[in-house]
């Protein structure tokens, strides 16, 4: 894609890239005015109608408290707080020798604060990464199950509120709070950042870290419906749990390994293999990876937060040859990263369609 | 008072093989107190969720207030309360904070919402308990906590699953006239479930008897009884010391009386099987079909023999329970269902 950018067809895309901006706004404003207006509806108090109004904006609003005053969610705060903090300063520690290295490129400073560590730790995005879907685990696992072993489900079940408003208030809350805290973690990394380098981030910057925080907030949702569809599932809390770390370990670690096993397997030594062989191993083993969602979120992270990047798949010498080696602009990058984005949330929405059903055929008993 | 609010037709529904519920049909009027009533396992909870819409029949028709729960959950939820059994709260909030969520849920405004909560506190005797956390809550509190919360929508129908599960005798006798003296008042529906009979036949006004699905008898508990033990449905039991011969011929051939068993009590008695104890005292226990009891009384006071106790008891529903569940409830065999129904 885009491999010899002449300035025209980069301001085409560009136009095209925000054409799609502007929908996705449009389409999130559709999505979200529902939410907003039933959650009006329980502040004014109802009226007395076929389905309550508010009865979502008042699940919502419990779900979101009740995270918020368990411990829970101070706990989880503080692992990912005191990561973004570590990996912060091992990014300060050794920015001077990154923008040293690079020859003379003195931009998108701010994101590498993101994306640079000095060895030490792993980077910002590494840490992300891997304690998001713990964050995500850790708000969905006893959602629904604990709520049926303590007895309150079926009470809340005898109140006048469809079934899957639970379900919904229960995903939302949980993406409400994750959203304002990988919000806030980030305004604060990019703030103290700023403060300390004293360099002002640019738009762009700030475009890309804002859609790098929205990537992650799919991501880490991602783990959260399939946390919570684990918690339809299985009745006990503690095997929803380990079911969901078991996932979350097999992407991490076990997933790299079977692929190198399955990339010896298959991968062209014969004298005869021509470039086509290669390029189609090299493809096979792209798309399996990218079943992980830990694959897909490092790659689209990565991509926005280095703009250097320019391709995820193999590039041959004919296409390197002539290209200009300098960074992406905005939109190009989240053109690249677009079938990641929407892979994360394909993904999230299987889980969730899942736990739908589920949750739809189940028998709602005392505390059976 | 004789609008029916509550009828079901044929019920039916199946786990698998199992018949949960058989051919169910049951009436409800407005305003009174019915009793389930049914050992465990006999589908008196499936009955309930297909009330409200929670679980779906099989076939058959569930009419409650107009309306079709299967169809029409939202409605019918919000004009029926439903008292799970084992019912749970949100432990980190208060009593009253746990009555505003369900308030809320049914849209009522915020103001009402919490001068509703707090009238109804009172009135189950929480109100000391309000801003106490639901998690140190006892048993019996959260029962009544639970009767609360079922009347926060101010419903026109309340259902109660084992109300009475794991309170002890005070707490249950508290509870019983707390919901009979409710219903009176504000002319509530009441349908409750229970396998303890003996409470709850003193509240109801009419009881049906579950078993295996199928609903084997209803009316009130004199009814009931009059039914079910047509032959002989009243025992007298008397205690008295000096038992002769004659005075148990006499007994016998009062008119209605149709067995007389003679049983020993008083200290030291125990083990001395069929002989008087020490001090002759002795139980007498008399099935009768009417009420003769001062006859006998006559009898025993005319015999020169002294009477201590004299009670008369029409047949409950523990016996009735007997009568019907006796062995239980036999594990599986979805045949044996059939061969019976």
């Amino acid at each position: 894609m885009a491999k010899e950018t002449t300035p025209n067809a980069a301001a085409k895309l560009n136009g095209y890239a925000s054409k799609a901006k502007a929908w996705l706004h449009s389409r999130r404003d559709m999505l979200r005015k529902p939410v907003r207006a039933s959650g009006e509806g329980a502040a004014h108090g109802g009226r007395r109608s076929r389905s309550i109004p508010g009865a979502f904006g008042v699940l919502v609003r419990k779900e979101v408290s009740d995270h918020i005053r368990s411990w829970r969610f101070i706990l989880l705060l503080g692992i990912i707080a005191l990561t973004c903090v570590a990996s912060l300063y091992t990014a300060l520690n050794s920015i001077r020798d990154a923008l040293g290295s690079e020859d003379g490129v003195q931009e998108f400073v701010l994101l590498k604060l993101f994306t640079i560590s000095d060895g030490t730790l792993p980077t910002f995005i590494g840490f992300v990464g891997f304690l998001g879907p713990l964050l995500g685990i850790g708000m969905g696992f006893d959602a629904v199950n604990s709520e049926r072993n303590k007895g309150t489900l079926s009470r809340i079940m005898a109140q006048p509120i469809h079934r899957d408003d639970l379900l919904n208030a229960k995903f939302v809350a949980s993406l409400i709070v994750i959203s304002i805290m990988f919000l806030t973690l980030g305004f604060l990394t990019m703030a103290l950042g700023t403060l300390i380098i004293g360099i002002p981030p640019t738009f762009e910057e700030f475009l890309r870290i804002i859609s790098f925080l929205l990537v992650t907030i799919f991501y880490v949702g991602f783990w959260l419906n399939l946390s919570i569809m684990f918690s339809v599932r299985f009745r006990q809390p503690a095997t929803s749990a380990l079911s969901c770390i078991a996932v979350w370990l097999f992407f991490s670690f076990f997933y790299d390994m079977i692929l190198q096993l399955i990339a010896k397997g298959i991968a062209p030594s014969a004298p005869t293999t021509t470039v086509q062989d290669v390029l189609n191993y090299q493809n096979l083993m792209m798309w399996l990876n990218r079943i992980s969602p830990y694959t897909l979120f490092n790659e689209a992270t990565t991509t926005l937060l280095v703009p250097s990047v320019r391709n995820l798949g193999p590039l041959t010498n004919e296409q390197v040859i002539g290209a200009i080696a300098s960074p992406l602009p905005f939109g190009q990058s989240l053109l690249l990263v677009w079938p990641q984005i929407t892979g994360l949330t394909a993904l999230t929405l299987i889980c969730f369609a899942l736990s739908y059903v589920l949750f739809l055929r189940q028998e709602i008993r005392g505390r059976s | 008072m004789t609008e029916t609010v509550i009828d079901i037709h044929e019920l039916t529904k199946s786990y698998g093989k199992a018949k949960a519920v058989d051919r169910l049909s049951l009436r409800i009027s407005r305003g009174e107190i019915f009793g389930l009533l049914g050992p465990n396992g006999a589908g008196k909870s499936t009955t309930i969720l297909m009330l409200l819409g929670l679980s779906e029949p099989d076939s058959g028709t569930i009419n409650v207030l107009g309306m079709n729960p299967t169809r029409e959950p939202i409605p019918v939820k919000q004009r029926v309360g439903y008292l799970p059994d084992d019912v749970g709260f949100y432990e980190d909030r208060t009593g009253l904070e746990n009555l505003m969520l369900t308030a809320r849920l049914n849209g009522i405004p915020e103001d009402a919402a919490r001068e509703r909560a707090k009238l109804l506190l009172e009135q189950v005797g929480l109100d000391n308990a309000a801003h106490k956390k639901t998690g140190a809550y006892s048993r019996g509190m959260r029962q009544r906590l639970g009767l609360a919360d079922v009347l926060v929508k101010s419903p026109e129908i309340i259902i109660l699953d084992e109300p009475t599960l794991g309170i002890d005798p005070t707490g249950m006798e508290e509870l019983l006239s707390l919901i009979r003296k409710l219903s009176r008042e504000q002319n509530l529906t009441v349908l409750l479930s229970s396998h303890q009979l003996h409470q709850v036949q003193q509240i109801c006004d009419r009881v049906g008897l579950f078993v295996r699905g199928r609903l084997l008898a209803e009316g009130d508990v004199p009814s009931l009884s009059r039914t079910l033990f047509a032959d002989d449905p009243l025992l007298i039991t008397a205690d008295i010391e000096g038992l002769s011969p004659a005075l148990e011929e006499s007994i016998r051939g009062i008119d209605g009386v149709h067995r007389l068993e003679i049983e020993t009590v008083g200290q030291g008695a125990a083990g001395q099987q069929g002989a008087l104890s020490a001090d002759g005292r002795c139980r007498l226990q008399i099935r009768c079909d009417s009420d003769c009891s001062p006859d006998i009384a006559g009898a025993i006071v005319g015999s020169g023999a002294r009477l201590f106790a004299l009670h008369r008891q029409e047949y409950g529903l523990d016996e009735i329970y007997h009568r019907y569940f006796a062995g239980g409830e036999p594990h599986g065999k979805g045949d044996d269902a059939k061969r019976s129904g």
